[in-house]
């Protein structure tokens, strides 16, 4: 028995083993890397482009989300080579990928051609992205957008009463319990209601809102408003750490009046100091729950002559643009457009100025916080602060429009503040007029400290000249050395606003529905094979459930009489990437795209008779030109 | 000549030695663990496939890589040419081939409880032919897709056998070929029975079993 054990069991063991090391054996393809070419040049430019090229085949560390401001769209590039990827239509239809043509699209579009895109915001959880959705506001029409990274497309479009110009929107809470909305140029309120400019100050009113969103789906509804006075409110953020549970809006035109023909540049400059607006959102949203709300018009108005603690305004140099919370929470920075100073506040002693009542003034019920109380810093920047950014290693970076250029400077704590100038530690010119900036990540608590995009408004001369209308530049820019270096030029539609920079690996996409995936809502009008297909007349509405694959449609003829209602259903029963069909109907003014595994549902009245071809408009195949059918109409 | 046979049949008849029998039981152990992994895999890969599209032939299913998608998308270009439609129910191999494999076990476990060398000869022997036929059916079948096209389909080609073994370029695919896991446990397994039969030559016929 012992020598058996001896002889046999070494020939057993090596049996199975070859057995168990075939079974798990797997020589899959490796993935392309992510990441451009790294590496020190010889010159500055040699430098600069090895350090964003990225070679053919190889993938973006970063993803960049622009805003397309009146373009009502999201423009999608990768980061270091600045390459346009892809656009997001949000507010604006878009045949490229049928939005607004089908059913669901158009419905959420609510009939406007167009919105004014300006802040994206990540979801957020404990303060990071989390790379679930993005939100992206309306400047011009009172709504806001979600848009799910998963698929990268809009699932919803809220449009909130009372909202005039959208702008201080889209800032979201560091565990995206709310994201902010508010108003930027101020009307009458109830929205809706009529009254002259002459009576601006009494009549007309500024409001901003909390708009709360499912954890579990983003979906938003409308959680508080605030009425406000009259004023401006512009950009906001939301605070983390020691700020967290505060919403920040700055504001112009405190001297609140329009006066006809007085130029608001000049009326809405007049006073020193504007504010900054913060809102305390959970006693915000506990003031609703406890019944404190008015509701008009459907939305639960909170007034705060009557609630109190929801709402305090900060002095801030006049015509403020950005206010933005440096990722430990605590500081909290304001810049004034007109001011060549950026100013720093301490949010602890902003909270002991709130527990002390250490107030100057209240203005309609909103107490105003001693400036010098709540005042850590100015910081002599340089001309036109806007907007504010962080590397994560206790410096910011602010955008100087009128200098054209991004300051570095020193976060608190400072050694010396008699002499301030020594805390500005570098400065870069940008081509030309840079409204905001964004760095990696920077936003939010852990910012990466690498790269920083300076979105500049004017771009003159530096691209082949294409008329008059100049696109929008955006200069990519080194960040992780003692000096910023300039590396790239990158021109986009217009007009971004704001942009956010994501690290790639954040974001898991889908690029197949596939049929059994039940993570996404079920379509009930969706044909996986030719025998599911129909087409049923009921009175005069003819409904067709048609499939697409390469390269046919079923069915291929739709028969119909004129004045008919018809109602098609594609789907595009592929499960393999890339595989997009289009399905335009000539002279209809119909153009689906359908991805693979989705289903799109187009509703119109057959207006004209005659014979309309229908065909595949997204190239699919080699027998692409072959996709077509007839929509016959008697 | 005639001592010779006679001394073979004697050996043949002879019960199963100790470690014979146990080399035989790990040999039926292992045999259904070909379940678990497919027996075959082609890989085409083209310029527009770089990541390439994967067929999986298990003894009882034919599987596409990427979520089984792969099998669609192979019909889907198989279409164009007018080559029948791979269909897991077409295919009766899936049905028997497990069956069998399942008999072979039994049949193994057999010889090690109450077998002789002889029984351990039949079920190798069975075993091999099983395993030749199989490798036939699935290089006719090949033939048959490859051969039986569609004389109206959209694209026009001349009858072609895609690689049973090996590498071949099929119009613009790349395609190789080879035995998975699945044969290699069979082979595990066809190797574990020589082994068994040879300790049983070996062994003393007169020793106790």
């Amino acid at each position: 028995m012992k020598r058996m054990q001896k002889s046999l069991w070494p020939i057993v063991a090596v049996a199975v083993l070859v057995t168990l090391v075939a079974l798990v054996a797997n020589c899959g393809p490796k993935p392309p890397q992510r990441g451009g070419a790294r590496g020190a040049g010889g010159s500055d430019q040699a430098s600069a482009a090895l350090a964003t090229y990225v070679a053919p085949g190889d993938l973006d560390e970063y993803y960049l989300f622009y805003s397309g401001g009146h373009s009502g769209q999201i423009f999608v590039a990768g980061i270091p080579s600045m390459r346009h990827i892809t656009t997001i239509p949000v507010f604006t239809p878009y045949p490229g990928t049928g939005y607004g043509f089908d059913d669901e699209s158009k419905k959420m579009l609510g009939g406007y051609l167009w919105g004014d895109s300006h802040h994206p915001g990540f979801s957020e959880t404990g303060g990071d992205y989390d790379g679930r959705w993005l939100f992206i506001n309306d400047n011009a029409n009172g709504r806001i957008a979600r848009i799910d990274l998963r698929d990268f497309k809009v699932k919803q479009i809220l449009k909130v009463p009372h909202i005039s110009a959208n702008h201080g929107s889209s800032f979201v809470t560091p565990n995206s319990e709310m994201v902010t909305m508010a108003t930027r140029m101020s009307v009458p309120f109830p929205g809706g209601t009529y009254a002259d400019v002459t009576e601006y100050a009494e009549k007309y009113q500024g409001i901003v809102a909390g708009i709360k969103l499912d954890p579990d789906s983003g979906d938003m509804s409308l959680g508080f408003e605030i009425l406000v006075p009259p004023f401006d409110y512009d950009l906001g953020d939301a605070g983390k750490g020691p700020s967290e549970g505060y919403l920040f809006w700055t504001c112009y035109n405190s001297e609140r009046e329009f006066i006809e023909g007085g130029k608001l540049e000049v009326t809405a400059s007049q006073r020193d100091k504007d504010y900054i607006l913060m809102v305390d959102w959970r006693a915000a949203s506990a003031a609703v729950a406890g019944g404190q709300a008015e509701n008009v018009g459907g939305a639960p108005v909170l007034y705060p002559d009557k609630v109190s603690d929801i709402a305090w305004y900060i002095p801030l140099a006049k015509s403020p643009h950005g206010v933005d919370v440096a990722p430990s929470g605590r500081w909290i920075v304001g810049s004034g457009k007109l001011s060549p100073t950026t100013t720093v506040y301490d949010i602890e002693k902003v909270k002991k100025a709130i527990a002390e009542k250490d107030f100057s003034d209240t203005i309609d019920g909103i107490p105003v916080l001693k400036y010098e109380s709540v005042r850590e810093a100015e910081v002599p920047v340089g001309l036109g602060p806007l907007h504010t950014q962080f590397d994560g290693r206790g410096y910011a970076y602010t955008s100087l429009f009128v200098e054209s250029a991004v300051a570095k400077w020193k976060l608190p704590p400072y050694d010396d503040p008699s002499n301030m100038e020594q805390y500005v530690v570098d400065k870069i010119p940008v081509s030309y007029n840079i409204g905001h900036l964004v760095t990696a990540e920077g936003d939010s608590v852990s910012p990466d400290g690498n790269y920083l995009v300076a979105l500049n408004k004017l771009s003159k001369g530096r691209h082949l000249s294409v008329g008059p209308s100049i696109p929008e530049s955006a200069q990519l820019i080194d960040i992780s050395g003692e000096k910023m270096k300039l590396l790239y030029d990158a021109f986009t539609e217009p007009e971004p606003h704001y942009a956010l920079i994501i690290k790639a690996d954040k974001i898991n996409t889908v690029e197949v529905y596939k049929k059994d995936d039940d993570t996404w809502p079920k379509n009930e009008d969706a044909v996986w094979s030719v025998e599911e297909t129909k087409i049923e007349r009921n009175g005069s509405t003819v409904e067709v459930w048609m499939m697409a694959v390469r390269s046919y449609f079923a069915p291929d003829v739709i028969r119909v009489n004129k004045g008919d209602t018809v109602i098609i259903h594609v789907t595009n029963i592929e499960q393999t990437r890339d595989e997009l069909h289009g399905f335009a109907i000539d002279d209809y003014n119909i153009n689906l795209v359908i991805d693979p595994g989705e289903t799109k549902t187009v509703t119109f009245t057959a207006e004209k008779s005659g014979v309309f071809a229908f065909y595949c408009t997204n190239f699919c195949s080699a027998l692409h030109q072959e996709m077509q059918g007839y929509l016959l109409v008697k | 000549m005639k001592d010779y046979f006679y001394g073979i049949t004697k050996k043949l008849i002879q019960p199963l030695s100790i470690k014979s029998r146990v080399v035989t039981i790990v040999a039926a152990l292992i045999l259904p663990l070909s379940f678990l992994a497919p027996l075959w895999h082609m890989t085409f890969v083209a310029q527009q496939y770089p990541e390439g599209l994967n067929l999986y032939i298990y003894s009882h299913a034919l599987v596409g890589g990427n979520d089984g998608n792969d099998l669609t998308e192979i019909n889907v270009l198989n279409h164009y040419i007018g080559m029948r439609e791979l269909a897991p129910e077409d295919f009766n191999e899936l049905k028997w081939i497990p069956l069998i494999i399942g008999g072979l076990m039994l049949l193994t476990l057999r010889a090690a409880a109450i077998g002789t060398l002889g029984s351990l000869v039949d079920v190798f022997v069975m075993s091999s032919y099983f395993g030749l036929f199989s490798l036939w059916s699935f290089w006719y079948k090949m033939n048959l897709y490859g051969r039986e096209l569609d004389p109206t389909a959209a694209v026009k080609v001349d009858p072609f056998m895609p690689p049973v073994f090996g590498y071949e370029l099929v119009g613009q695919f790349h395609v190789w070929s080879y035995p998975a896991a699945g044969s290699y446990v069979m082979t595990a397994f066809g190797l574990l029975l020589l082994l068994a039969m040879y300790l049983s030559w070996r062994s003393d016929p007169r020793a106790p079993v």
